[in-house]
């Protein structure tokens, strides 16, 4: 939707001022991470699962260019008609070029990540063509006029009692009825009348097999499946990295997705689609924007290997906390933070920031992207194209002459004692960004060194 | 230049060097392919198993566990008229019964086919499923399924894993999103 302009911290700020919501997020995302950890460990092979996956992502990536040749005459092959997308404007121009020429004004998609990358639904609407997204989570913040703020929950930020709010506004359920079950039987029933009336379907794609030119999706809800088996034109939008080389290898992913995802063994439909139903179009829009530059950045590339599991999300310390819509981008958490800088420098320059480094994110990822040490290379890159603000780096350079100095560090943390004894509103402000949230701890009565000499045993 | 052109030629400039594919062996270690290991992992995904001897002992059970089924059509009778209609048209299936070729112990997935369902909507759009299969068609693991399935013969095959769900409102588990709400499976043989 609109492109935000606050940063991270500022968004982050404005998540935390419902404290109980933040802590239900805080806790309900670890709860999909402990799930995952149960699910993994049913499996002895889990990390050579992972291993093997990063190997054959980063075979698809040395090969991409013939991997893409071979998709597309396999494709075209089995019936589908292949086009080339290089940026977002292009994707949503062929897009909309296809739909138009059947004269659909009404279409249902499912979820595509893509789709919310290139910003789709307001260039459809805009060209008078109505978007249903049919995911359940999709649908609740399109109600809302919000975008998705997690790639596999998209409205894990909603409470209930706000769905049932939208829901009776929109789809006339009672007032007050907040319960889950009925709240889904609503949206079935909705959704149905939808599906059976579209004319045409958009579908994002998980993995698409250079070798056969088929794609496979997969859904809980069954949401892609109703789309494109009923619509007379079926559009499979994805980013070029989603190539695999073989067939075979989607055991390793489809083992790996959804445990890693949410804890389940599989979701409920892994969908090939190879060739268009009798009498159905099939479009597969594959789509560059910005991939073949990331592919380019040797430490950045392997980000391309991402399925797109929300792994990083669930365990992230930071993203749990401030919620998906902090990141101001379709794809929040970790892996968000690393794709976004190289779609646009300036826009995302404070994503790579918003991280303490810890590395769960890397420690989860089921294709072994090294996501914190990505994070921390991005730092790097921002300051020295210019991007991150003066203020910080003038603060790391009077940070760096303390530190390099024994006698002025010395100097400093006795001064910094004294004022917090002696003046404790100095720091305990507002001023100071490390007391909000928390209480600053005591001051101790003397530095580490002083103790050590103190204490020193004469040897 | 054409976007095609631009953009495999911005891939082929970017590409690392080529790498090789790694084995797939051993992934599968020792996960069994038991009905057991199958039937504890479905049974948990929100589905009911059955063991039978022949296909005429399904619409009795049926009966017992959904009182009131209306329309109920079973894919691999060869009176099929709705395999040429209208896919819209079976909107109002409460029950389709649909043959797997494959099942996976793992995760409880069975492998449909185009061949056999005959409209590809079929297995979704219907309010319950049923899927028969035959008791020596399962497989421990996706790396058995796959390498017997082989390379692709139809224009749409799906693993279904459980009835559909939806999770999305608080995380609170819902079994029915737009898929078949219930999924009964079958084991014969």
């Amino acid at each position: 939707m609109n492109r935000q302009t606050a940063d991270h911290a500022t968004l982050a700020d404005k998540f935390n001022e419902d404290e109980p919501r933040v802590n239900w997020h805080d806790q309900t995302l670890w709860w999909v991470r402990a799930k995952r950890d149960r699910m993994a460990w049913t499996i002895p092979e889990w990390e050579q699962l992972r291993d093997t996956a990063s190997s054959i992502k980063l075979n698809a990536l040395g090969n991409l260019h013939d991997y893409l040749l071979q998709f597309e005459q396999q494709a075209q092959q089995n019936g589908a008609i292949v086009h080339w997308a290089a940026d977002a404007a292009e994707h949503n121009r062929i897009v909309t070029d296809i739909l138009q020429k059947h004269g659909v004004k009404r279409m249902v998609k499912s979820k595509s990540m893509l789709t919310e990358e290139c910003h789709l639904n307001p260039h459809l609407e805009a060209n008078g063509i109505e978007v249903i997204d049919t995911d359940l989570g999709e649908r609740i913040v399109q109600l809302a006029k919000e975008p998705p703020s997690h790639i596999v929950l998209p409205c894990i930020h909603k409470k209930k009692e706000e769905i049932g709010e939208l829901f009776h506004e929109h789809l006339g359920t009672p007032a007050g009825n907040a319960d889950p079950q009925f709240l889904t039987a609503a949206a079935r029933l909705h959704l149905r009348k939808e599906f059976l009336q579209a004319d045409a379907a958009i579908t994002g794609v998980n993995f698409a097999v250079a070798e056969t030119g088929e794609m496979v999706v997969c859904t809980n809800e069954g949401n892609a499946d109703m789309g494109a088996h009923l619509a007379k034109v079926h559009i499979a939008c994805m980013g070029i990295e989603k190539i695999i080389p073989q067939r075979k290898h989607l055991g390793v992913f489809l083992r790996l997705l959804a445990r890693s995802a949410t804890g389940q063994p599989i979701t409920t439909y892994s969908s090939h689609f190879r060739k268009p139903r009798e009498g159905q179009e099939l479009h597969i829009v594959l789509v560059d924007n910005g991939r073949s530059r990331q592919l380019g950045r040797e430490d950045f590339r392997n980000s391309l290997k991402c399925i797109r599991c929300g792994a990083c999300m669930n365990t992230c310390p930071v993203y749990r906390r401030s919620g998906g819509h902090s990141y101001h981008n379709a794809v929040a958490g970790p892996i968000g933070a690393i794709l976004a800088p190289n779609l646009d420098m300036k826009d995302y320059a404070d994503l790579p920031f918003a991280s303490t480094l810890c590395g769960s994110c890397s420690n989860v990822c089921p294709v072994k992207i090294d996501i914190h040490q990505q994070l921390y290379k991005w730092r790097q890159v921002l300051v020295k194209e210019g991007y991150t603000s003066t203020a910080k780096t003038a603060g790391m350079k009077v940070m760096t002459g303390v530190l390099s100095a024994p006698g002025v560090y010395k100097t400093a943390g006795k001064m910094g004692r004294w004022v917090m004894r002696a003046f404790p509103g100095m720091v305990n402000n507002r001023m100071n960004p490390w007391y909000k949230q928390r209480e600053m701890p005591a001051p101790p009565a003397q530095s580490f060194s002083e103790w050590y000499k103190k204490n020193k045993k004469s040897t | 230049m054409s976007s095609r052109e631009k953009i495999l030629a911005a891939i082929k400039q970017h590409q690392p060097e080529a790498s090789a594919l790694p084995s797939l062996t051993g992934l599968s270690g020792n996960m069994p392919g038991t009905l057991e290991a199958y039937r504890k992992v479905l049974e948990g995904l929100g589905g009911v198993l059955f063991e039978i001897k022949a296909e005429s002992e399904i619409p009795a059970i049926l009966a017992q566990q959904y009182p009131g089924l209306q329309r109920v059509i079973t894919a691999s009778d060869i009176q099929r008229a709705w395999a040429n209609e209208d896919p819209h048209l079976l909107e109002d299936v409460d029950m389709a019964i649909v043959p797997g070729q494959w099942g996976v112990a793992e995760n409880g997935a069975i492998w449909v086919t185009e061949e056999d369902i005959h409209a590809r909507v079929l297995p979704f759009i219907c309010q319950h499923l049923a899927i028969v299969l035959p008791r020596e068609r399962l497989l421990p693991t996706m790396h058995e399924a796959y390498e017997q399935i082989g390379a692709p013969q139809s224009g749409f095959g799906v693993f279904i894993a459980g009835p559909s769900k939806t999770a999305d409102i608080e995380q609170s588990l819902v079994l029915g999103a737009h898929g078949a709400k219930s999924l009964v499976v079958f084991i014969i043989g």
